[in-house]
């Protein structure tokens, strides 16, 4: 049976499921964002991954740690509001030497409806640099895929921590 | 509601854990990490330094990654009041093989000994089981202390919390490293992964 060669223009969380599963990536966490919808319904249907929904995004810093610890690798989604939930929690994999891959959506960058999302927006990047994580950051969709694939093999192979932004822009104007 | 206990914080600990076998041991920032640190140096105690709120959620990972090895959160209610919410993410994820033991004061101990709000009435165990805790239960003597210690390797049916209310004091710390790099590779060297 053919089946068409995925397009990664308007399947990248289809991309980004491929290439974490390739990683072995073995618990996601998350804190349910319309961004990353589609990639979450992926891992919560795998059941060779386990899936936490958090109350919020630091739980995950954790989680990933105590995952390491136990020998599997993990993935965190959120989006960028939630970035400065995590700065404090984000000492144990700086100071630990953990290896974390946040996968963070922006907000309050680019048609923006709502105020309250630009100023977590301006801080996200600076303040994840501040407590020591490397930044990675796509606008395009293919830039995305080879991004994540090089942000997983940063993490998990060398033990770096680090967060790729994923810009408004890419996932499109709000629509509710 | 504020019942002072007179139980020794170390004694407890120590009790808890006489038995623990082959079970995973995490401790959170402060007086946690230095009762676990007083009952014996271990290869698979991860200690905390700080990260404050964490401890139960790295025991859930930890647990999910291990299913088969009993997990046990040894946290403070200062702590475990800082990760409320964290309660109710491994209500949800429900694992079966992790304990989240508080050791709890009623006070904030590091910082001044100010009533904490379980010192104030806040019961960490009922919020446990509207989170869907399997079991839970607050002790206040060594006898019962021990009781749970006999209990605690059996199979559960999903996370545990468990209350130990002791007395209100600042023992003489004891000092685990605090390099964190070393204590991760030595644990995880011990379940059998290779230092990277």
């Amino acid at each position: 049976m053919h089946s068409p060669k995925p397009n990664p223009e308007t399947d990248w969380p289809s991309e980004l499921y491929r290439i974490l599963k390739a990683a072995d990536v073995r618990q996601m966490s998350y804190v349910p964002d319309a961004g990353h919808s589609q990639l979450i319904r992926m891992f919560s249907a795998d059941n060779d991954v386990t899936t936490n929904v958090l109350t919020t995004e630091e739980e995950g810093i954790a989680i990933a740690a105590g995952a390491w610890l136990g020998g599997q690798r993990s993935v965190l989604l959120m989006q960028s509001s939630g970035v400065g939930n995590c700065i404090n929690m984000l000492s144990l994999s700086a100071i630990g030497r953990f290896p974390l891959l946040m996968l963070v959506t922006m907000r309050g960058e680019w048609a923006e409806f709502n105020p309250w999302q630009v100023p977590m927006s301006r801080a996200t990047q600076p303040s994840l640099e501040a407590i020591g994580l490397k930044v990675m950051r796509a606008e395009t969709a293919e830039d995305l895929v080879e991004t994540v694939e090089s942000a997983a093999a940063l993490a998990y192979e060398s033990d770096q921590q680090i967060a790729v932004l994923i810009g408004q822009r890419l996932i499109g104007k709000k629509k509710w | 509601m504020t019942v002072p206990s007179q139980l020794d914080r170390r004694a407890a600990v120590a009790a808890l854990l006489k038995n623990r076998g082959d079970a995973l041991v995490v401790s959170g920032l402060g007086s946690p990490t230095y009762d676990l640190h007083a009952t014996g140096d271990r290869d698979d105690n991860f200690y905390l330094w700080g990260a404050m709120g964490g401890a139960a959620l790295i025991g859930l990972g930890l647990a999910q990654a291990q299913p088969s090895r009993r997990v046990i959160a040894l946290t403070g209610d200062g702590e475990q009041l800082m990760g409320l919410g964290g309660i109710a993410t491994i209500g949800v994820a429900r694992p079966r093989n992790l304990d989240v033991i508080v050791i709890d004061n009623q006070h904030f101990g590091e910082t001044g000994m100010q009533a904490s709000h379980t010192g104030r009435g806040v019961d960490l165990t009922a919020i446990a089981v509207a989170c869907g805790f399997a079991t839970t239960a607050t002790v206040r003597t060594l006898e019962e202390v021990q009781r749970l210690a006999a209990d605690i390797a059996a199979p559960a049916d999903g996370p545990r919390l468990f209350v130990i209310k002791v007395r209100a004091e600042n023992p003489p710390r004891s000092l685990p490293s605090r390099d964190a790099v070393f204590i991760k590779n030595r644990f995880r060297a011990h379940l059998g992964f290779a230092a990277t």
